[in-house]
């Protein structure tokens, strides 16, 4: 038999309703992103940008609608699925009594992937020496970001979903960090990186998209020269359940600028 | 599975043998317990020999408890047990790791506090076996009868309270039956394996290692 076609679609949500009790996370969200793509998930605070990403992960079970990650149903193949997705969330899921090297090494091993990246990973984050014995209880939240994104680096997923990545790092860990995303995205990646700073990641994203009261309500490529939030060219997911993506009016909105500004999508 | 059972079962050990958290709270709580339970009986030692089996039972599901709340509390830790779902670990890999981890504490404790019930207590054991083979299939199912109300409990605000409320009645068979075997085991009796309370321990084990396979993932995941 022939093996099966690579899929082209990384992420597929079709009107994606998730809920936390009865509390909607997302409210029929429907996005779609291409392999190799790097999204960027604006909106904010609460609007819905972390429970995207967590429910992309498989951490949040979907309620309704269709969700497809890396062409499979995450529902059916959980460990197949989680061990090709990396998520770096606000928590570092460390441990505090083991040392660095400790937590990359059980991470890199828990995920199936090659334990011979570890030490490449961990000189790319500058975790060298002293640093590496040292237990996670004593870094500090800079580190412990650090420490989660060797383990991503070491780990190498194929897709990447960033939750506020440049929360806690330093200037130059920032920007190691954006050349990481880079070449992630040019050996194949797909990046998902939602962030309160799309300036820092408006280089690299190929799409931009918003997120507002767990709705995608705005969609835009990144490279077409517009500031981000200026003008939203297309809505999806109106909610009516025909899981397609529909132009509509969209509601007057408030996105928020890069300049910290708010722009009212209309 | 077996690949990540040792996986987890290795940094739970790893991480109690950093912490000393068993060496410096759980053994000695159960030590506190034994001796407490002792000054309560008085200085005759006769009733004291007589209690010391269900004593010595009574004071592990104590201690047990407190395996069980620091096995879940590692994982509770800056979004751990989120990091253990999303490593795509085997579920049934990941209850059996944890079994294994704090049934490796459990017997150690319990080494210690039959030391303790011989030295406080003044019994004397006659049937050596008997103690190590009870021990053996009683702490796999407390162990994975915790591992299991554990996880149940984990996700809930009230976790630390509610284990013991979930996990006391539900072990009482093992309570039960080692407390039989250690009183036979006391008195040099021989009860061959054969016997109703080795096989209520090891049909306690097979249905609570079954159990913990199977919902361990879905409990995990509704968590």
């Amino acid at each position: 038999m022939a093996p099966a076609a690579p899929p082209t679609s990384a992420l597929s949500l079709r009107n994606v309703v998730a809920l936390s009790g009865r509390f909607p996370l997302l409210a029929g969200v429907d996005l779609e992103v291409a392999v190799g793509e790097t999204v960027l998930v604006e909106g904010p605070n609460g609007a819905g940008k972390t429970s995207l990403l967590r429910v992309a992960a498989g951490l949040v079970p979907v309620a309704s609608g269709r969700l497809a990650v890396l062409g499979l149903d995450p529902e059916r193949y959980r460990t197949t699925v989680r061990r090709r997705v990396g998520l770096l969330a606000h928590a570092s899921h460390l441990y505090d009594d083991l040392t660095v090297r400790e937590n990359i090494r059980f991470a890199v091993r828990a995920a199936g992937a090659d334990t011979g990246r570890i030490d490449g990973a961990c000189e790319r984050l500058g975790l060298v020496g002293r640093l590496l014995r040292t237990p996670a209880a004593k870094l500090s939240a800079g580190q412990r970001r650090r420490v989660a994104l060797a383990v991503l680096v070491a780990r190498a997923p194929e897709l990447w979903l960033l939750d506020e990545p440049h929360a806690g790092l330093d200037a130059a860990a920032r920007r190691l960090l954006n050349e990481l995303i880079a070449e992630a995205n040019a050996a194949g990646a797909t990046v998902v990186v939602a962030s309160h700073e799309p300036e820092l990641v408006a280089d690299l994203a190929t799409r931009s998209i918003t997120v507002v009261g767990g709705r995608v309500t705005a969609e835009r490529s990144t490279g077409d020269g517009r500031p981000a939030g200026d003008t939203a060219v297309r809505s999806t997911g109106d909610g009516d359940g025909d899981g397609g993506p529909d132009t509509v009016a969209l509601r007057a909105a408030p996105v928020p600028r890069p300049d910290g500004g708010i722009a009212h999508v209309a | 599975m077996w690949r990540d059972t040792v996986l987890v079962a290795g940094k739970d050990l790893r991480i109690e043998i950093r912490s000393r958290v068993a060496l410096s709270q759980v053994v000695p709580f159960g030590v506190v317990a034994l001796a407490l339970f002792a000054f309560a009986l008085g200085p005759d030692r006769a009733p004291m020999a007589k209690a010391a089996p269900g004593l010595f039972w009574v004071a592990v599901l104590f201690t047990t408890v407190l395996a069980v709340q620091r096995s879940v509390s590692v994982e509770s830790s800056d979004g751990a047990r989120d990091g253990l779902r999303l490593s795509g670990l085997d579920p049934a890999g990941q209850f059996l790791g944890k079994l294994l981890s704090v049934a490796a504490q459990l017997l150690a404790l319990e080494a210690v506090l039959a030391v303790g019930v011989v030295l406080l207590f003044g019994t004397r054991i006659e049937a050596w076996w008997l103690i190590v083979a009870s021990c053996l299939l009683g702490t796999l199912g407390l162990a994975a009868a915790g591992v299991l109300y554990g996880a149940l409990s984990a996700g809930l605000r009230v976790k630390e309270t509610i284990l013991p409320f979930l996990l006391l009645p539900v072990v009482t068979p093992v309570l039960l039956a080692g407390t039989r075997i250690w009183q036979a085991a006391l008195a040099g009796g021989t009860p061959s394996y054969g016997s109703p309370w080795f096989h209520l321990l090891i049909a306690f084990d097979a249905v609570y290692l079954a159990l913990g396979v199977v919902v361990y993932g879905p409990i995990q995941e509704s968590a």
